[in-house]
């Protein structure tokens, strides 16, 4: 055993030593996303010039446990919401240091990997095939609130409410349908074009006119103060080209 | 106003678990403990893997594996996922019961005539008692406590696969927090007096030991 103990101390000692090297790292900027913004955002930030040792670091979940957290005093820095509410909610808390911007308006789709949902559109979800369909969290992610209204609008709610499934967020919510375990998802349309979902099923659209608008928005929070990169990211994602980037992913105007 | 599905649904969820086990590692445990074969190692480790794994790499391979069966998102794909998820907390403990018992009390048996599987159970297992109750207790408590597992392969249906730890975690996240502290205290009071419990019978159990 006392051969072990100097070798254990030499361990715990660099251990701390690393933790502890004083370093001067690239310029960090936390990102809270929607989880609907999951491959959007990553172009966003391979198109961000960082000639200017900005790191920009991404995570991703639902609008709703974001609040959550922000609220809760998270050290991020910038909020992409899919859902104009939290952020709104942020601003009268006086977590925020800028106004909203908004930077899109998200859409949903009939995702299925065995399916066509074009050839039935909504009625898919009635297929005797179809035993389960995923949906996001309606308790905290927009993307699910939007969807049970979209059941709602065609009266398909009561008949289809047995064959829910919750996902917590849209992206896990479009997992449950793109390894089959769901056979019909309700998901962005933003996911639904990422070159993953789009090789491995067909996805059909859902008229706007079925739910409230998805109004997206984003927020400069209190923890960005003198964050130089952060306000460089939130006037960067304003630019013409990440208008376009956006635009491919889905979100309208 | 409480909901008690998702704790009535826990509490299914840990019991039906519990007996399954204990019919599935009785012989395990014994097989483990008195074989002789070569592969027994690999075994054990397999057993005891769920300990040490992150429930993320069982929530995984469940999904893929339950997902051609329709048996994912439903109580008994739950059932199958806690199975795995409980097994060391039930063959770990009766393992090391049937390893502290001297191998005389199995031979001696054997010598008056008896077979294997009624040494087994006349025997063995009335002198385990400690370790029978410690692995029932371990196997339900950390049934009820399981979330990683339920969250990736439940879809956190209300009444079916929306257990207690979901619960608080989905009122949690909807900022209900007088309702999630209703569940959490719940919980809390609940696994509490289990544990001390197991705590207080096995002290009564180890204090006259006839054995040495």
């Amino acid at each position: 055993m006392s051969r072990f103990l100097p070798i254990l101390y030499c361990c715990l000692g660099l251990t701390l030593l690393s933790a502890s090297r004083p370093a001067t790292p690239p310029q960090e900027v936390l990102v809270a996303a929607a989880a609907d913004l999951k491959f959007a955002m990553d172009s966003l930030v391979k198109a961000f010039p960082t000639g200017n040792d900005i790191s920009i670091k991404l995570v991703y979940g639902s609008s709703g446990n974001f609040y959550e957290q922000i609220s809760n005093d998270a050290p991020f820095d910038i909020f992409f919401s899919a859902d104009l509410g939290y952020p709104q909610k942020l601003e009268q808390q006086h977590k925020t240091l800028s106004p909203i911007k908004p930077y899109g308006t998200g859409q949903l789709v009939l995702w299925s990997k065995k399916l066509d949902p074009s050839k039935e559109g909504m009625n898919t979800l009635l297929l005797p095939s179809v035993t389960h369909i995923a949906i996001a969290n309606p308790a905290h992610a927009p993307y699910g609130q939007r969807a049970e209204e979209s059941l709602k609008h065609y009266q398909l709610y009561d008949k289809v409410r047995e064959k829910l499934v919750i996902g917590e967020n849209i992206s896990q919510t479009a997992q449950f349908a793109s390894t089959g375990a769901a056979d019909v998802g309700i998901i962005a349309l933003s996911l639904a074009l990422s070159p993953q979902l789009q090789k491995e099923g067909k996805y059909w659209l859902i008229p706007s006119a079925a739910h409230q608008p998805l109004k997206q928005g984003f927020v400069l929070l209190q923890h960005a103060k003198g964050n130089e990169g952060a306000k460089k990211f939130a006037a960067f994602i304003e630019s013409d080209r990440a208008r376009a980037i956006l635009k491919y992913f889905g979100f309208g105007e | 106003m409480t909901d008690w599905q998702p704790l009535w649904l826990s509490f299914r969820l840990a019991s039906i678990t519990t007996m399954l086990l204990l019919v599935i590692s009785i012989p395990l445990a014994y097989w483990l403990a008195y074989s002789r074969r070569r592969g027994k190692a690999v075994i054990e480790a397999l057993i005891s893997l769920p300990m040490v794994l992150p429930p993320t790499v069982l929530g995984f391979y469940l999904l893929i594996a339950l997902s051609p069966s329709h048996l994912v998102f439903t109580f008994t794909g739950l059932v199958i996922a806690s199975l795995f998820y409980s097994l060391p907390f039930m063959v770990n403990p009766l393992l090391s019961g049937f390893k502290s018992l001297p191998p005389a009390l199995r031979e001696a048996s054997y010598t008056l005539g008896k077979s294997s599987s009624t040494t087994l159970i006349k025997v063995l297992l009335p002198n385990i008692r400690p370790s029978l109750l410690t692995g029932i207790v371990l196997s339900f408590a950390h049934t009820i406590g399981e979330f990683g597992v339920v969250l990736m392969i439940g879809g956190n249906i209300p009444g079916r696969t929306r257990l207690a730890s979901l619960a608080i975690y989905d009122e949690m996240e909807s900022m209900n927090y007088a309702a999630a502290s209703k569940y959490a205290l719940i919980l809390f009071t609940f696994s509490f007096s289990i544990l001390m419990i197991v705590h207080l019978v096995n002290h009564h159990f180890s204090k006259p030991d006839p054995l040495s």
